[in-house]
């Protein structure tokens, strides 16, 4: 459904940030991508969103190449991003002017029954709490109901408690039309709560690193031996992406900053 | 701190309308102490024989200076002179700032091209415009209002400039990434994320209006404030001077007044830490 083909990414000022990066996703799959501060996530999902060109490679959705935001594709960011000047309820319906008053009014009301904040519709973003705001900012990229979601690490900046909460709030969500999710996470216990696959990215040039699959049915026990396993697997993953030893380039063999990427 | 805790205080013992109203009338009642004791002291030492006032005559003269000029209606024809001209240079000014700002605003181009231009004439004082203006355009209102005009664009012309490049781009992807069309993108994000810092650039092009009408109507007039300033100079009366002085003030807050409260709806969504002081 999502093709990435030998995607990669060199910015303007030489930074190496991808190199030949290749996935298919399925629909109505969940892929947790998970890596090292630095590797690569932002700027892959920020092409595969197509608000940034790839220097070589493509990506397809359904056979039909992005190489501008697509209607199929929504974008969560790491910060809400809700536009301050509009309610809540009109940020909701930002990306939904093209259909009928009533039928925007329908959605932004079921969206914010759906993450609990029925009645906050006409409160300002500054009104709300960081958690709040991220689950405004989920719902306006799934009330236009895209194909595929992609979500860049959308609850990094809560607790612990909340961060859960929204976690289970976003499984409710997907559940309803079971889009594609790309979620982009540095926590590897919200990888293998939410995906049904841990791709572990290796920085410098960022690279798939592995392909854990997560057979875990659902509702998951976090507490569950499985999960614990499972997660012990990516760790490990994630471990071995950021100790290996660099490719071997002279001149660079004894720069103190080759170790690793944090 | 001071404020914080007079709000708490008021806020246990009072209903919450009352309070606000204590409060802005508090912070009102202490902006004034200042000049009212200044002035009643300067009445007392004027009423005492302490000073020659002459040169400084105490307030009741000047109110009673004033009084007299309202009731004649000679103050009503200078205002409305003085308004005028503000008006028609303050709307001529901020016009062309804000549709060139925009445009310089929103494309390199454009910047590269007028914004030189623009600078330098920017560095020129624009009181050395006068005699150009008064060569091109007369020594009636034209000269008057494009002097006008020209202390008003300027800052208007800045402040929207630097309005529009300094929108986040944080905001504009989110508009990117709902393929807004660039009329939408103008209209939905653009705009609304320029408007707070396009009033503030409005409200300083407003105050160069009143300061620049001064200088116009100093420069040859036959009615408006300014003519009321040369007047009284003239003329030997300072009370004359200091009656028209304070109606600029007041003119000048009214018509600032007038921005800020006409657009506090449009702004109600901002997120400051001046909100609601
Ligand atoms: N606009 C840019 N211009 C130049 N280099 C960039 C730009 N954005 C990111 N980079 C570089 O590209 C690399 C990958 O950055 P990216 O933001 O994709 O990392 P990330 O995996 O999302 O990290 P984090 O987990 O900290 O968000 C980094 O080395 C970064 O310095
Ligand atoms: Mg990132």
């Amino acid at each position: 459904m999502l093709t990435i083909e030998t995607l990669c990414k060199t910015y303007p000022n030489g930074t190496h940030a991808l190199e030949k990066i290749s996935l298919n996703v399925d629909a109505g799959e969940i892929v947790a991508m998970v890596g090292g501060s630095g590797c690569g996530k932002t700027t892959l999902l920020r092409m595969i969103s197509g608000l940034e060109a790839p220097t070589q490679g493509h990506v397809a959705i359904d056979g039909e190449p992005i190489f501008a935001p697509h209607p199929a594709v929504g974008i969560v960011f790491q910060e809400a991003r809700l536009l301050p000047w509009l309610t809540v309820a009109q940020n909701i319906a930002f990306g939904l002017d093209h259909l009928p008053r009533a039928e925007q009014e329908a959605r932004v009301d079921q969206a914010l029954l759906r993450v609990g904040l029925a009645g906050y519709g006409k409160r300002w973003p500054r009104e709300l709490s960081g958690g709040q705001a991220q689950r405004v900012a989920i719902v306006r990229a799934l009330v236009a109901q895209p194909k595929a979601l992609l979500l860049d690490e959308p609850f990094s900046a809560l607790d612990a408690l909340t961060r859960e909460d929204l976690q289970d709030h976003l499984l409710a969500l997907w559940e309803q039309h079971r889009p594609t999710l790309v979620l982009v996470t540095h926590d590897v216990e919200e990888a293998v709560a939410l995906a049904d696959r841990a791709i572990v990215l290796q920085p410098k040039p960022g690279r798939i690193f592995a392909d854990i699959p997560i057979d875990l049915p659902r509702p998951r026990d976090r507490l569950s031996p499985e999960f614990a396993e499972a997660k012990r697997l990516v760790l490990k993953a994630l471990d071995g992406s950021i100790n290996q030893p660099m490719t071997h380039q002279p001149g660079k063999v004894h720069s103190p900053s080759a170790g690793g990427s944090f | 701190m001071s404020e914080g805790t007079l709000d708490n205080s008021s806020e246990t013992n009072a209903q919450p309308g009352a309070t606000r109203f204590s409060v802005f009338g508090t912070s009102f009642l202490l902006g004034l102490v200042l000049p009212v004791t200044a002035g009643l002291l300067y009445e007392a030492a004027f009423r005492a024989g302490l000073v020659q006032a002459r040169l400084l005559p105490p307030p009741s003269r000047i109110f009673t200076t004033l009084w007299k000029l309202a009731e004649s209606g000679e103050l009503k024809t200078h205002v409305i002179a003085t308004v005028g001209r503000v008006g028609m240079g303050f709307g001529l000014g901020s016009l062309v700032g804000i549709l060139l700002g925009a445009l310089t605003g929103a494309s390199r181009d454009a910047r590269r091209l007028l914004d030189p231009t623009l600078q330098a004439l920017r560095a020129i004082p624009s009181l050395a415009w006068v005699p150009l203006f008064i060569l091109w355009l007369g020594i009636f209102e034209g000269s008057k209002i494009a002097l006008i005009a020209a202390g008003v664009f300027f800052p208007v012309y800045l402040g929207v400039m630097a309005a529009i490049a300094n929108v986040d781009r944080k905001i504009v992807e989110v508009g990117r990434a709902f393929r807004l069309s660039r009329l939408a993108m103008v209209r939905r994000v653009l705009l609304p994320a320029i408007l707070p810092d396009t009033i503030i650039a409005i409200r300083s092009g407003l105050g160069m209006g009143f300061m620049f009408v001064v200088a116009a109507e100093i420069m040859g007039a036959s009615e408006g404030l300014g003519y009321l300033l040369v007047d009284g100079q003239q003329l030997g009366k300072p009370d004359q001077i200091l009656a028209a002085i304070i109606a600029f003030a007041v003119l000048g807050k009214i018509g600032d007044w007038l921005i800020v409260v006409s657009t506090k709806p449009a702004l109600a969504w901002q997120d400051t830490h001046q909100r609601g002081a």
